[in-house]
């Protein structure tokens, strides 16, 4: 064995004991810090608690982008059709009359709301993008209710640590941290571009979540459910998406 | 004459060729590249795949029309690509290993530059020196000739390998890591100036699309260059360090 070929495997020996002594120290603070995403176990783990935990310690709670009306998408653009399912037709044919939000979970008081209750809220208005894990984006209005209002509205526990949210649609549910959840942009929304959600953008009621990628905010909310942990959800791992490979935190 | 044998030039090959050709920093930051490169195109393709259309400005979508649409079947129905048939989705682990393979390569690439700076490998062999338009003509001469390194040469970079490899590292990986970071709503929501400097999201996508493109051409003129220097012992200084010795011809 020659001195270099030495010198090369003592070196590689050091570099992997360094790399994995470091990532195993931040993967320990970061679970001490509430930085590990439910999804971040197996192989692209490394990666998807890296991006969590990056981003969670760079945006703090500051505002996605808002824009002009000028700038708002003309002609106005909705990923696919709306669904065909027959309870949503009936509820449309009714002018969603019966749909009703359900807050429960760890919370004080299990709400149950209609439309009418929930555009009796105080509105917030913005006008922000959807950017799509595919590629496109578009920008709208959006009109709604804060989430932190319901949360607020059916008195939190204060050990509640997410927020799960389920739509009509039973494998679209998704969930947020407290930092997403109460943050003032994250929106249950009625209104878009002026009027109400078309169907195919989600009508009656749409999460906005403008600072992570268009799947996280779900069309056909139906509930809203408060928890310390996400692991009787699914399969523990935080949103229908992430079941399916994608990540669950979509900041990126 | 006599001090010519004892002259720096020959001394200082003769202490070196021990050292091996790339340092150990070098050869091991080079292959993790590799790898990451590697899976960070083979995810970018597939993401592509999912809309293949490019816009410029704030947003761009199915509803818009676009600067430019690469003619290729996509694994979405809602992109009208002209193919009667819709590829599998394969956006979810594509986009988690894009993501994971980029961090790595950002380590890397931290490694790499923290070293190179503090241990002169940027100033002794990328920094372009005696760059004008005879040597760029000459050197260009001598590589369409396809001419074979001299052993002085092979210690170091020519002046052509200077330029792409700092174009490389200091213009095209940077933009491609802003790029891709100002298409993230998060990032953006943190600093929006980072985006709103490329004109919006679908610029900053469209210039990260070209920017691979100008990788991809890198890519395969660096490995035609190698198999035209000599493969196996091109890689081979690359995996072990050195290991033949310089060949005098004279």
């Amino acid at each position: 064995m020659s001195n270099n070929t030495r010198r090369d495997l003592i070196n590689t020996v050091l570099t992997v004991t360094g790399v994995g002594t470091g990532l195993s120290l931040a993967a320990k603070l970061a679970d001490r810090n509430g930085l590990l995403p439910p999804d971040g176990g197996g192989l692209y783990g490394p990666g998807k608690s890296l991006n969590y935990a990056a981003q969670r310690l760079l945006v703090g709670s500051a505002p996605a982008r808002e824009f002009a009306r000028a700038q708002i998408s003309n002609p106005p653009h909705a990923n696919g059709k709306a669904i065909k399912d027959p309870t949503y037709l009936r509820h449309q044919a009714q002018g969603f009359a019966d749909w009703r939000l359900e807050i429960d979970g760890m919370v004080e008081r299990p709400t149950t709301l209609s439309i009418a209750e929930i555009k009796s809220y105080p509105a917030t208005s913005q006008i922000t993008q959807i950017v799509c894990e595919e590629g496109w984006s578009s920008v709208s209005e959006w009109k709604g209710v804060q989430l932190s209002h319901f949360l607020k509205l059916a008195g939190a526990a204060p050990q509640a640590k997410y927020v799960v949210v389920s739509s009509l649609q039973p494998r679209r549910w998704g969930s947020l941290d407290m930092n997403d959840a109460l943050h003032p942009q994250t929106l249950i929304a009625y209104g878009m571009n002026d009027g109400e959600i078309p169907a195919a953008n989600g009508a009656p009621l749409r999460l906005r979540v403008p600072r992570q990628l268009g799947y996280v905010s779900l069309k056909y909310v139906t509930r809203i459910t408060l928890a310390d942990s996400l692991k009787g959800f699914g399969k523990g791992l935080g949103s229908g998406a992430s079941e399916a490979g994608y990540s669950w935190y979509a900041g990126i | 004459m006599a001090d010519s044998v004892w002259s720096p030039a020959l001394g200082s090959q003769a202490a070196v060729t021990d050292a091996p050709r790339h340092a150990f920093l070098v050869r091991l930051t080079h292959w993790l590249n590799t790898l990451c490169f590697l899976a960070l195109l083979v995810t970018g393709v597939e993401l592509v795949i999912s809309h293949p259309r490019f816009y410029w400005g704030e947003t761009g979508n199915t509803a818009s029309p676009a600067l430019f649409q690469i003619p290729i079947p996509s694994s979405r129905g809602s992109v009208q690509t002209g193919y009667e048939y819709v590829l599998p989705d394969q956006n979810g682990w594509s986009r988690a290993l894009h993501f994971q393979a980029g961090w790595l390569l950002v380590l890397t690439g931290l490694l790499y530059g923290v070293s190179s700076l503090l241990n002169g490998h940027f100033r002794k062999h990328l920094l372009p020196v005696g760059v004008s338009w005879r040597a760029l003509v000459e050197e260009t001469h001598k590589h369409l000739r396809l001419q074979r390194p001299t052993p002085s040469e092979e210690r170091s970079y020519n002046l052509l390998q200077r330029l792409s490899y700092s174009g490389v590292i200091f213009i095209l990986f940077p933009l491609m890591i802003w790029t891709g970071l100002a298409m993230s709503p998060t990032f953006t929501a943190a600093f929006p100036l980072s985006v709103d400097i490329f004109g919006g999201h679908q610029s900053a996508r469209t210039i990260h699309f070209f920017v691979t493109l100008f990788l991809v051409l890198f890519v395969i003129t660096h490995v035609a260059m190698v198999i035209l220097s000599g493969f196996k012992r091109r890689v081979g200084a690359m995996i072990v360090g050195n290991p033949d010795p310089i060949e005098e011809q004279s």
